[in-house]
């Protein structure tokens, strides 16, 4: 995406950092549930996840192996052994004054993930942490709800590779599906477990058509949804354009989204930046896997989605849009892979125009074809329409036509719904064996003719 | 009654269940001596004075979290925190057949070598009442000297156990680090801290160690390897050959190396030999250990931060404070790989030193202070008081090695002087035996006897 500006031309650069909880059965470093949503306050916690005095963390292992997977997942360097870091800030909702997370280890580094298109975008981190707790505003006080405080917590971060929306959009929303896919977390954006953060900034381009990253970016925070992340970054694109023609120059800082307004505000600058006295954290020694472990981690990755609409493509000559939502359903692609195989096995005419029925078939369902029998005898009654005698229904038209001389004369009078009626008359006779449609088409041309 | 007085655990344990004398007897035994005595000693921060259940009376050190007692780390910012929780170590107790007989004073969050920063007044030396009983576990070892409690549990970063012990002239044993659970002591520097026994004989130590060792899965820096049988293997074991590393030995106090000369022969005696060793001057050991836990204090601290526990900031006293403040600057963007990494660096450097060393040694000998318990208010005069008098403690803290620091004789002043062995990684047994024979052979000089009857 490129702006046109004072007569030089600017192209967004656009990175994400997206915080996912994970979705085990207790919190990071205490055996409370990580089931907090929707739970009255206070009521998921204990002394350890409320920083009481002389309480220790344990690290719980499944979180650690789901960050793995999502390493893995995104092509992510692993590294086997690593350690957590205190970062200190001073926040009600933090309640040891630290958050344990990774700084200098984290469990996958130097990544990638393909879009559809097959550009590549870089994932520079992917590290473990603990949520923090709440604040909730209420007639004039702020109460805290330790609830959230502890839940396992992953943090992705992408170099700034987009340069528009659409990708970004695409790349966020399959994120999500794969964090679906390989079942590590529900990535409810409403529900807050799958958060985002885009940076952003403007690059003048060079006339040879490249780019310097800029000396700034504008982090973006409070947003839920995947249409207010795409807002957020619009406003900004608005504002920094803005402030460039006027001869300012944007600064780094990071400026909260307000969905009611529909703007983004300042939250702190640069030199308000915190100093987080990062320090491995002494209370968990380093945690090393063996090979044998991570071996086994990989080995439960099923294959992503996008991978998977990719090979559709490739293999079935789906289109593009086909093959993503096909994919987008864990079983929808089980289902029209078994369809086919099944087909294939009875031996039965494969063609191109059969494979694109199945996946359509599928789609349309949404959820009502359990399994490959439905699909088949769905695939069979729709093509029995379609191969329906066209004389008799050219003949039933007419039959119908000659029976209901009224309901003619009301819609060449100008009666748009009596053709309704003589398309029901026509089903009727027909028992529905005949698309609608079709029998609209006819009926219409029938009239014209006999004028 | 049987008369008791100096009395360790065990041989309580031996009358009770002998039918000499019942639970309750021991139980308003002590509770009577601490309403006589308490009160000159401030050793005490809380007493438990009502007897629940038949157990046997144990006092901890009042950093220990207990359920429905109130813990303050001796700090007035806890000033009414009643956990809800307990310590590992206060459950291992309780499910062992003891009951807690009161939390005891303590520099406040462990900060210090004599007792004086606690928010609720010092505790004084039960042999000499202007002098200080040494910390921060001051009030275990001077409940435990005094006989105000038959046994105690300190806790320890770098001396806290060893140097009071010392001081106060009992015994005082650092085991290694994760060999018992930190879960409910109120850190002080988390990489150092180590809970220990503090005893009037190397019995009640081995048994104690028996009680609270072991793997805990609410501390993942307790270590996995069981351990051994301390208290049932204490008459066993070889004679050992002890280093003495001369870098130890800087302006001490006469009394304490003549003593340290006695205690050598006695050694000798018993049929151990010695070897001249070389290990990095404690000196160093004094920067290290400075940098590293002012850093884990301040972020130690930082949960106490006005909203949760009843009392705001303002509480927090001058040398916690002074602590936060430095270990914020070694920790801040610019200073950190000055002085936090480099000294973890030399913390390897340490480490190694001392693995070098217990390849040619199996236990090393040398004094636990350079000087014996000082008046009240001389830490004052010194702005790393606690970092000075505990050098010869701090190299075995950040090595996480364990050590036993017991008394040698007097000095002129009639107070005493004391030494500490230190082992191994792991090797809690053989410093346990080591020591044993060590009281076979001189009861520690009566020391610890008198000690008691001082305080008839």
């Amino acid at each position: 995406m490129e702006v046109s500006i004072n007569g030089k031309k600017y192209r967004l650069v656009l990175g994400f950092e997206i915080h996912l909880e994970l979705s085990t059965k207790s919190k990071m470093f205490c055996r409370c549930s990580a089931e907090w949503f929707g739970k009255e306050p206070n009521t998921t916690v204990c002394p350890i996840c409320l920083g009481f005095p002389g309480t220790l963390p344990y690290p719980n292992k499944k979180a650690i192996e789901y960050t793995y997977k999502i390493a893995y997942a995104l092509n992510c360097n692993i590294n086997s052994e690593f350690y957590f870091d205190r970062k200190h800030y001073f926040y009600p909702d933090l309640p040891k004054g630290y958050q344990i997370t990774q700084w200098n280890k984290p469990i996958g580094f130097s990544g990638s993930l393909e879009l559809i298109s097959g550009k590549k975008i870089k994932i520079t981190r992917v590290h473990l942490e603990e949520d923090t707790g709440k604040l909730i505003h209420k007639q004039g006080k702020t109460l805290v709800d330790y609830n959230r405080a502890g839940v396992p917590l992953v943090e992705i971060v992408t170099e700034p590779d987009f340069d528009n929306l659409d990708d970004g959009k695409e790349f966020l929303e399959n994120l999500q599906l794969i964090f679906r896919r390989i079942k590590v977390s529900t990535a409810d954006m409403e529900k807050g477990s799958m958060r985002l953060e885009p940076n952003m900034s403007l690059a003048e381009v060079k006339p040879d058509g490249n780019i310097d990253l800029p000396d700034y970016k504008v982090e973006l925070k409070n947003i839920n949804s995947f249409r207010y992340a795409k807002k957020a970054v619009e406003y900004e694109i608005e504002r920094q354009t803005k402030l460039i023609k006027n001869g300012k120059r944007p600064i780094q800082e990071t400026r909260g989204y307000n969905e009611d307004k529909g703007i983004t505000v300042s939250q702190r600058k640069k030199e308000e930046a915190l100093d987080y006295r990062y320090f491995p954290e002494p209370d968990i020694p380093p945690i090393k896997f063996d090979k044998k472990e991570l071996k086994k981690i990989k080995k439960t990755l099923p294959e992503l989605p996008i991978q998977q609409a990719r090979r559709f493509i490739k293999e079935y000559f789906l289109s593009k849009d086909q093959a993503i939502i096909l994919t987008k359903k864990e079983n929808f692609g089980k289902l029209f892979e078994e369809t086919i195989k099944e087909l294939q096995q009875r031996n039965k005419g494969l063609n191109q125009e059969t494979i694109k029925q199945i996946a359509n078939l599928i789609i349309n369902s949404r959820t009502s074809l359990k399994n490959k029998n439905d699909v088949l005898k769905m695939l069979d009654d729709t093509q029995k329409k379609v191969n329906f005698d066209k004389n008799k229904i050219s003949a039933t038209v007419k039959q119908v036509l000659s029976e209901n001389q009224q309901a003619v004369a009301d819609y060449k009078n100008g009666k748009e719904s009596a053709i309704m009626f003589l398309v029901g008359q026509s089903m009727r006779k027909l028992k529905g064996q005949a698309p609608a449609e079709k029998i609209k088409e006819l009926l219409i041309s029938e009239i014209n003719k006999a004028q | 009654m049987t008369d008791i007085l100096g009395l360790g655990l065990l041989e309580l344990k031996k009358l009770i269940e002998e039918k000499k004398i019942s639970y309750k007897e021991v139980f308003d035994y002590f509770i009577a001596r601490i309403k006589k005595h308490n009160p000159k000693l401030n050793a005490y921060i809380t007493v438990c004075d009502k007897q629940n259940e038949d157990k046997l009376p144990i006092a901890v050190k009042d950093n220990f979290c207990t359920k429905g007692i109130r813990t303050t780390a001796a700090s007035k910012v806890l000033d009414n925190f009643v956990p809800n929780y307990n310590a590992e170590v206060i459950d291992r107790l309780l499910a062992n057949n003891f009951s807690i007989l009161g939390k005891t004073n303590m520099d406040a969050w462990a900060h210090g070598s004599s007792t004086e920063t606690s928010d609720y007044g010092p505790t004084k030396n039960p042999w000499n009442l202007d002098h200080i009983p040494g910390g921060s576990s001051g009030g275990s070892g001077a409940v435990v000297s005094a006989y105000l409690a038959p046994a105690a549990i300190g806790s320890e970063t770098a001396g806290s156990i060893r140097q009071p012990a010392g001081w106060c002239g009992v015994i005082g044993f650092k085991p290694t680090y994760g060999r018992i659970s930190r879960f409910g002591l109120i850190a002080m520097a988390s990489s150092f801290d180590c809970p220990g026994p503090m005893t009037l004989n190397v019995q009640d130590a081995a048994y104690l160690l028996g009680v609270l060792s072991g793997q805990d899965k609410k501390d993942a820096t307790t270590v996995e390897k069981p351990p051994e049988l301390y208290f049932e293997k204490l008459a066993e074991g070889k004679k050992l050959v002890i280093g003495i590393p001369e870098e130890y030995f800087d302006n001490i106090q006469k009394e304490t190396a003549q003593n340290f000369e006695k205690s050598k022969q006695v050694f000798n005696k018993l049929g151990f030999k010695f070897k001249k060793i070389k290990l990095i001057s404690p000196e160093y050991a004094i920067s290290v250990y400075t940098i590293i836990q002012r850093a884990e204090v301040a972020s130690n601290l930082s949960r106490f931060d006005g909203i949760r526990f009843g009392n705001t900031r303002d509480r927090f006293g001058f040398e916690a404070k002074k602590r936060i403040m430095l270990g914020n600057f070694v920790l801040s963007a610019g200073y950190y790989s000055a002085f936090y990494q480099q000294a973890q660096k030399l913390r390897q450097e340490i480490k190694a030193d001392f693995a070098r060393v217990f390849s040619e040694v199996d236990l090393i000998l040398a004094p636990v202070v350079p000087s014996t318990a000082l008046k009240l208010g001389e830490f004052e005069k010194y702005p790393f008081f606690g970092e000075l008098i505990d050098k010869f403690n701090e190299p075995a803290a950040i090595a996480g090695l364990p050590a036993v620091s017991f008394p040698t004789g007097f000095d002129n002043k009639k107070l005493p002087t004391s030494l500490q062995l230190i082992g191994n990684y792991l090797d809690e047994l053989r410093l346990l035996q080591t020591l044993y024979k060590f009281q076979q052979e001189t009861n520690y000089f009566d020391v610890i006897k008198l000690g008691v009857e001082k305080w008839k």
